[in-house]
């Protein structure tokens, strides 16, 4: 039985194993190949998008759990939050290897969403679930303060 | 898991790649390959590995009508910001603007991408890209603008040397004439090349030392930036690959009933390193390979545990190993000495676990193959495909797309996971291209670590403290023997990557013997983000402390008496002292460690700043660095390098590596193979020291000083003593 629901902006149903994660589904069957696998566990966060706006591990979710819902892959962000977070990552020169970012950049907009002043704490504890083993943790911190800057301009 | 590739490297090739991985590459400006711009670039575009569009100028440059000037890089970017790093040069020496460069990979071919420092091998890797391309490159951009200025001469009919040429418009003032790039590249290219350039001084440089902007910040910022994972060919199909659960296991016999049940499996099959499921996505292949049953054959593989292996590595370090370096009597300063402290450390098997798992594309072509990858090793790759496929390695063809990391991972004397894609591809006729996706676990327990190291250290020491003897003894096993490479990097049996940090180590001491000690284990075992500097450092910079904190002297003091005849040493650990305030009070519970090491030819110190509470537990809270890697390109690049590898470097030092437990690796996934997250990465501050010295690398040099600078500042706190990686999580008073 198909799964429909909306994947940035355009209503789409898939007629395959509903046990399919949302990631490979994306993925494989639609071509967007913007979010990463990393690990398939949820652990790293490479695969992030939104769905209803919250950030969810798409590896980990079965294409099942997300029918009828809203779901934003890095393809489909947009907005004052993404164009803010997207030019401070750009203006930091955040990505090394680059293949994490697009989970990090998909928790920091939702992250930059519900909260225009974060603290070191709150963005440890919304980006921790992303891993970078580049290590660009610390551009990732001053690209978020000072995406939040912009928004609070 | 020990293959054997039938890849061997002609001699005079050996000898340039051990000078190249070697740490000591003397006068990093090694001869290059100048392949002249009619013969070599034809060939280029006629056997389609360039593709013909614009002008190309070299076979590093191409112009388009467009006015954007294409750099072709021979070496992988895999986040080391080498892609803008070589097209600065380039740049530099055009006279381009800045926003008119853009970069690709340049294909397999080692006649005109060879990486110097490792002879006619187009490969990737020791921190050399930019050493062995500045000379390179800088002629290469040199001689473009040559050709469009005799280009806009001829046209003018003015003198060339009336023509400047500045952000890419080549003009002559007496005439008001003015040309772009783009405008003038036809002409440009029919033009002879000069057979001698002259470059600019570095004080005429405009771009190189500036902070210009990273060419792959947009694409990969925005979800475009093209992997390998990424790469759909028409008709693709996904491969999975079930292999051993022990090293040097084989396959006895197998099912595969079930696994061909799994809607959307297309083939199972055997190859040499397992059994492959393949599908038509990565689901129903992931899937497909659970459902197979297979019996294997353990009777080869390496069934010890760590623990057993250590405890052999520790009885070995009793004995005298081979010689790495000896120099004096150090038998003679240890009967006179006044002290005698001793120490031994331990550094477990580390995979490096990049983000992107390994994979490839192959397709089967009617001349050959075309694969995708995040290529390191593409001459080495080369060979490995056509062996298996029985044929020229010029048939091989390699698209290198952006590595979502590697360090070190990607370059293997076998190609491992390229010879398995293809190994698929061929077993399923060719019948559509194949994409390998390894999966986190694979990459966690596929082995090619960092290899697992005991370090037994004793120190002689005179009256006043001063180091007059010391033995160093280093047991594990060697990264090349059983390579090709085993005849030129192993010599008289020291594995120079085994002993690299140590064996050249810069301190004044009249009396040095380090031995090595290469052991046999299953285990495979492979180069490691700075390779044999990362565990080196460790012992020498702790062990130096713990004399230092023995003979009550002051750590940088103590390193400072014995630096004298290591100037580039001894100003980088001057200026991180200078910018952390070595010396200077700290607020309680924080404490301060020190280390320098020289990697690669760049010299790295760094400060850590360390907090610890009164449950024991500790951070690490800032990281002071100071580099010295010659002319800096660009510092900006260079800095994210540094943070970055200390981020890289302080996942060992917090978390576990890779143990065994009766030969089965116990890790699985970053659940329990633990990487650093956002909230423990310190605070971090790089200093470059400038400097006028040819360009070395800065992908690796980072990584080295961080583990021991963190493990002394708590032993400062602490006064205990720091043997093992990781440290303790908790510090419990003893
Ligand atoms: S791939 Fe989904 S969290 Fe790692
Ligand atoms: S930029 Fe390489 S993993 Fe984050």
């Amino acid at each position: 039985m198909a799964v429909n629901f909306t994947l940035n902006g355009q209503p789409v149903s898939l007629d395959v194993d509903p046990d399919m994660p949302l990631l490979w589904a994306v993925r494989d069957e639609i071509g967007l190949t913007g979010s990463k696998f990393g690990c398939g566990m949820a652990q790293c966060g490479a695969c992030t998008m939104h769905v209803d706006g919250e950030p969810v591990r798409s590896c980990s979710t079965p294409l099942s759990a997300v029918e009828g819902q809203s779901v934003t892959t890095i393809e489909g962000l947009q907005g004052k939050v993404a164009q803010a977070v997207q030019d401070a990552w750009v203006k930091h020169e955040v990505a090394q290897c680059g293949y994490c970012q697009s989970g990090q950049i998909m928790s920091a907009v939702a992250l930059l969403s519900s909260n225009t002043q974060p603290s070191d704490d709150d963005i440890n504890e919304a980006m921790q679930g992303n891993i970078c083993r580049c290590a660009t943790y610390v551009r990732i911190r001053s690209a978020i303060h000072d995406a939040a800057k912009t928004l609070r301009a | 898991m020990t293959e054997q590739s039938k890849f061997t490297l002609p001699e005079a090739d050996r000898r340039r790649f051990l000078q190249g991985s070697a740490a000591a590459i003397a006068g990093l400006v090694i001869g290059f390959h100048w392949a002249p711009r009619g013969k070599a670039a034809a060939a280029a575009v006629t056997d389609g590995s360039i593709k013909p569009l614009g002008e190309t100028m070299n076979a590093f440059i191409r112009i388009s009508p467009d006015n954007t000037v294409t750099v072709l890089s021979k070496h992988l970017e895999m986040g080391q910001g080498t892609y803008t790093g070589l097209a600065t040069i380039v740049a530099e020496e055009l006279d381009a603007d800045w926003s008119q460069i853009r970069t690709e990979g340049a294909p397999a071919n080692a006649a005109l991408y060879a990486n110097s420092a490792f002879g006619t091998i187009q490969g990737t890797g020791g921190s050399t890209a930019i050493a062995n391309s500045f000379e390179q490159l800088r002629r290469a951009g040199a001689t473009a603008r040559a050709m469009l200025v005799a280009a806009a001469a001829a046209e003018w009919k003015v003198p060339p040397g009336e023509i400047t040429v500045s952000k890419g418009v080549v003009s002559h003032a007496a005439s008001n004439r003015q040309a772009t790039f783009g405008e003038l590249a036809q002409a440009a290219a029919r033009q002879m090349p000069p057979t001698d350039v002259t470059l600019k001084d570095p004080s005429e440089f405009t771009l190189i030392g500036k902070n210009v902007p990273r060419l792959d910040a947009r694409p990969k910022s925005n979800g475009t930036a093209q992997f390998t994972l990424d790469v759909k060919q028409p008709g693709q199909l996904t491969a999975v690959l079930q292999r051993p659960p022990l090293f040097g296991a084989k396959v006895k016999r197998f099912d595969a009933t079930k696994a061909r049940a799994v809607p959307g499996v297309t083939h199972v099959v055997q190859i040499d390193n397992g059994v492959a499921v393949v599908a038509k996505n990565f689901w129903a292949a992931s899937k497909g390979r659970e459902a197979l049953e297979i019996e294997w054959d353990d009777s080869a593989a390496e069934k010890r545990s760590t623990d057993e292996i250590l405890a052999e590595y520790r009885t070995l370090a009793k004995t005298p190993g081979k010689p790495a370096r000896k120099q004096g009597d150090v038998d003679a300063a240890f009967a006179k000495a006044a002290k005698v402290v001793e120490a031994t450390y331990d550094f477990p098997y580390l995979a490096h676990a990049p983000m992107e798992p390994l994979d490839c594309v192959v397709r089967l072509t009617a001349d050959g193959v075309e694969i995708w990858a995040g290529d390191q090793f593409q001459t080495v790759d080369q060979a490995n495909a056509a062996r298996i496929l029985g044929i020229k390695p010029e048939q091989v063809k390699i698209n290198t797309l952006f590595a979502g990391g590697s360090f070190g991972r990607r370059a293997t004397v076998q190609s491992d996971y390229i010879v398995e894609g293809v190994q698929i591809a061929k077993a399923i006729n060719g019948e559509a291209p194949v994409k390998l996706v390894w999966t986190r676990e694979d990459d966690i327990r596929g082995g090619r670590y960092r290899p697992m190291y005991h370090h037994s250290l004793a120190a002689a020491l005179d009256a006043n403290g001063m180091i007059i003897g010391w033995r160093h003894r280093i047991v594990g096993q060697s990264i090349m023997a059983g390579t090709p490479l085993e005849p030129v990097m192993v010599k008289d049996g020291i594995d120079h990557t085994s002993v690299e940090g140590a064996a050249n180590l810069p301190y004044d001491i009249p009396n040095m013997s380090v031995e090595l000690h290469s052991t046999q284990a299953g285990v495979p075992v492979l180069w490691w983000r700075a390779v044999g500097s990362t565990h080196t450092a460790f012992a020498t910079e702790v062990f130096l402390d713990e004399i230092a904190q023995a003979t009550g002297q002051d750590p940088l003091t103590l390193r400072r008496r014995m630096l004298n005849r290591h100037p580039r040493h001894l100003g980088a650990l001057d200026l991180a002292a200078e910018k952390a305030g070595w010396g200077k009070p700290l607020p309680a519970g924080r404490s301060r460690g020190i280390a320098v090491h020289e990697s690669f030819n760049t010299y790295v110190a760094e400060v850590a700043e360390v907090s610890l509470q009164p449950d024991g537990s500790w951070r690490v809270e800032k990281v002071v660095a100071a580099v010295d890697c010659g002319i800096a390109i660009n510092p900006n690049i260079i800095t994210a390098q540094v943070e970055g590898g200390i981020g890289y470097g302080l996942t060992p030092v917090l978390y576990n590596g890779i143990t065994l437990n009766k030969g089965a690796v116990e890790q699985s996934n970053f659940h329990d193979y633990e990487v650093l997250r956002i909230d423990r990465m310190p605070e971090v501050e790089v200093h470059i020291v400038p400097s006028n010295a040819a360009p070395t690398g800065i992908g690796e040099p980072g990584v080295p000083p961080l583990a021991p600078a963190v493990a002394n500042a708590l032993m400062a706190a602490t006064r205990q003593k720091f043997r093992s990686l990781p440290l303790p999580s908790k510090i419990t008073s003893a």
